[in-house]
């Protein structure tokens, strides 16, 4: 019987880094189900509270609680950075890497390994090296690389910014299908438009805080706070 | 300059004669610095990987002592392995003294230095870009490691022929453990070493000529075998 | 891949031969070794008692280190000072006298100093301290430089100055250091016939008894390092005061030249 992950509950936790607060105090409660989008201004925090979540950061105060134990939850995520990072290696090997890491046999992995290089479009690219490949290319790559491994929840920071249109549509499709599927997306972004195309919930983040949250037709339709009111009126916010 | 051309006619009638001393003594000076060269890898390879990836206090410290001891004198370490190796030292029963293990010794302890602080430069760079990604993966310390002995591979095979070219040209420490015994301990360099001690300066050049000959020939060759600089093949 | 590195690094290691019951390392200096008689005895040792003598050729002090330290069987120098005081403290059981050979007095051929036309060794060494002609030492505590700073000694002259060059280096080396200097150096004449990088230098003095250069066979002692070829270093010895021996050690000529004299006696 598989212990499910969610919810996530946080109880004020902060990160704090030379004396400077990232992101908190913060206390939020996520399910399991969907996806959530975390928005907000330059410097709002989106970065530090998705890593926080993660449990790439130290905390510095309070805690992060997912429904099991912490240990078995790392081993059911999976993380795409805003700028991808691929390994010196042909662009199968970056694919499998999660599953060999795990110890899945090297013939399983392949296999794999293929079946998703195709359907990111990468099927005749294979062997090519992971390091030539276009920006575009390579996030897809990296996406392809998270869900291999059939994560619970997926995190993403902004994994669109600076990606052209038809890239940003491939990995909103892919995306849509992970979460078909049952993945838990939890997404940050810069970009309004996707915000409104993909989300069930909004995290708005003003200042290191969650300043506002709610599902996603309610707050695009009304928001409560005046920030936020500003923010979709796409005014400077601070 | 005459004594230069003198050089190169003895370093050809060497070769084409296919002068059995020549040969041996080639073959235990590759053989002697090839050994070191893979001992020295075994344990300073992994010691980069480690050194970039693992936090701990006395890492800046490690890593200065490590680039610092690449400095080190190999007479120096010929002496100090000298005298542990010999009968009235501590490891005198082990009766190494005068035989190619200790000359292997002894270019270990003088190249592990140089391949460790050369390889751990790169692997330092590799690991500031692989950081985040392997942290998010959950990947344990030693896969952190492979991972990264692995893709950074060219520029450690690099290091390790910089540790190569220093152990095949290496003379002091070599002949102090080694004892330049004929056909037993005589290498290429202490070969040359005692040739110019004997005044025949043609004949050392001439060795010299085909140490460095054959220097050129090992890099082309792990070179050509690892098909470095081959496009967009690994 | 790491397993088969590490098989491969260790059978290169086990290929490295195992010290055989038959070999015997000897420390020889360096003024022996460039005689060349080493290639003549060495393979008529071989055929005559199966010992394979393996020489490492160092300086006479090292010889001796060596020796006191039993990382060697035996040794054979000349400095007969030094070597009664390492019998004396007990390093070897004695000292067998084998061969001898003479020192030169090497020079540039025009001879600023005159040694050519010099009654005797002093003499000549005075006459090049007067002139502050160039002279290299060798510096090393060799046989050699102990013999040459005795007839300094003798000579009632303390080298020092610009003209003085100690070099810290065998025989060959500071051969090497005199021609390209084109100084004056006290050399045996084994290694001065078979050096090849004379240049201008030329033999100007021999002869004088006084510089008669006497070759010793010291034997490690086995009561102090157990580990040591004692009965090899014993037939060794033997072989080396034989008929056969003085045969070869007469009859080796360099330049048409007799290097050596045999000259060892029965053992009492």
């Amino acid at each position: 019987m598989v212990v499910s992950l969610f919810p996530l509950t946080t109880q004020g936790a902060m990160v704090r880094r030379r004396g400077n607060v990232l992101i908190g105090p913060v206390d939020l409660t996520l399910s399991g189900q969907g996806v959530t989008v975390v928005i907000g201004p330059n410097g709002a925090g989106k970065s530090s509270l998705l890593q926080m979540l993660y449990g790439l950061s130290r905390l510095s105060g309070g805690s992060v609680n997912w429904a099991c134990d912490a240990r078995e939850a790392q081993r059911r995520l999976a993380f795409v950075f805003q700028t991808p990072v691929v390994l010196r290696r042909s662009v199968l090997e970056n694919v499998i890497y999660p599953l060999r890491i795990v110890g899945r046999p090297r013939e399983e992995a392949l296999a794999l390994g293929r079946e998703w290089c195709t359907r990111i479009g990468l099927g005749e690219a294979t062997d090519r090296s992971a390091t030539v490949l276009s920006r575009g290319e390579k996030q897809k790559l990296a996406l392809a690389r998270a869900l291999i491994t059939r994560p619970d929840a997926l995190f993403l920071d902004e994994p669109c910014a600076s990606l052209d249109g038809s890239a940003t549509r491939e990995i909103e499709a892919l995306l849509q299908t992970a979460s078909d599927e049952g993945t838990r997306l939890i997404l940050a972004t810069h970009d309004m438009g996707q915000a409104r195309r993909l989300a069930n919930d909004v995290i708005f983040l003003l200042r290191s805080k969650v300043h506002e949250t709610g599902t996603a037709p309610a707050f695009f339709d009304g928001p409560r706070t005046a920030q936020a009111r500003a923010f979709l009126a796409g005014d400077i916010v601070e | 300059m005459s004594e230069l051309w003198d050089g190169l006619l003895a370093a050809g009638r060497l070769l084409i004669s296919f002068d059995p001393d020549l040969l041996e003594i080639a073959l235990r000076s590759l053989q002697v610095t090839g050994v070191a060269l893979i001992v020295a890898s075994l344990i300073a390879l992994p010691l980069a990987a480690l050194l970039a990836v693992r936090r701990f206090r006395l890492r800046r410290a490690t890593i200065a002592v490590l680039n610092a001891l690449m400095g080190l004198p190999p007479v120096v370490v010929g002496l100090v392995v000298y005298v542990i190796l010999s009968r009235s030292g501590p490891l005198g029963v082990l009766g190494l003294l005068f035989t190619p293990t200790a000359m292997i010794i002894a270019q270990v302890i003088i190249i592990v230095p140089l391949i460790a602080s050369v390889g751990h430069q790169s692997l330092r760079d590799l690991w500031a870009e692989y950081h985040d990604l392997l942290l998010s993966m959950n990947t344990t310390q030693r896969q952190r490691i492979m991972t990264l002995l692995w893709d950074g591979r060219r520029a450690l095979l690099t290091a390790a022929l910089a540790g190569f070219g220093r152990g095949i040209g290496e003379v002091g420490a070599i002949m102090i453990v080694g004892g330049n015994i004929d056909h037993v301990t005589r290498v290429m360099t202490t070969a040359i070493a005692l040739e110019t001690g004997k005044g025949d300066f043609a004949l050392a050049l001439g060795l010299g000529f085909v140490l460095i000959a054959l220097a050129i020939m090992v890099n082309l060759a792990i070179h050509w075998l690892s098909q470095t600089e081959r496009g967009r093949r690994w | 891949m790491f397993k088969h590195l590490i098989s491969a690094a260790l059978a290169a290691l086990l290929i490295t031969p195992a010290a055989r019951a038959e070999d015997l390392k000897m420390a020889v200096t360096t003024s022996f070794h460039n005689s060349g008689l080493a290639d003549v005895l060495l393979p008529a040792i071989k055929d005559d008692t199966g010992i394979d003598v393996q020489l490492l050729v160092v300086g006479t002090g090292q010889a001796l280190r060596l020796g006191a330290a039993g990382d060697v069987d035996a040794i054979l120098v000349h400095a007969k000072a030094a070597e009664e005081a390492f019998v004396a403290e007990g390093n070897a059981t004695h000292r067998r006298e084998i061969m001898y050979n003479d020192f030169v007095i090497v020079g540039p051929s025009a001879d600023p100093a005159g040694t050519a036309d010099a009654d005797k060794a002093t003499t000549a060494l005075g006459a090049i301290a007067a002139a502050e002609a160039p002279f290299v030492s060798r510096g090393d505590d060799s046989g050699t430089h102990k013999k040459e700073l005795s007839l300094w000694a003798a000579a009632g002259v303390t080298p020092e100055g610009q003209w003085y060059r100690a070099v810290g280096a065998g025989m060959g080396a500071a051969l090497n250091t005199a021609s390209g200097m084109n100084a004056y150096i006290l050399a045996d004449r084994a290694s001065w016939l078979n050096f090849g990088n004379k240049g201008d230098l030329a033999l100007l003095f021999a002869g004088d008894p006084v510089l008669f250069n006497q070759y010793a066979y010291l034997p490690v002692n086995p009561a102090k390092h157990p580990h040591v070829k004692a009965e090899l270093a014993v037939e060794l010895e033997e072989w080396l005061t034989s008929p056969r021996a003085a045969t070869l050690i007469d009859g080796y000529r360099v330049a048409g030249e007799q290097l050596f004299t045999f000259n060892a006696q029965a053992a009492d």
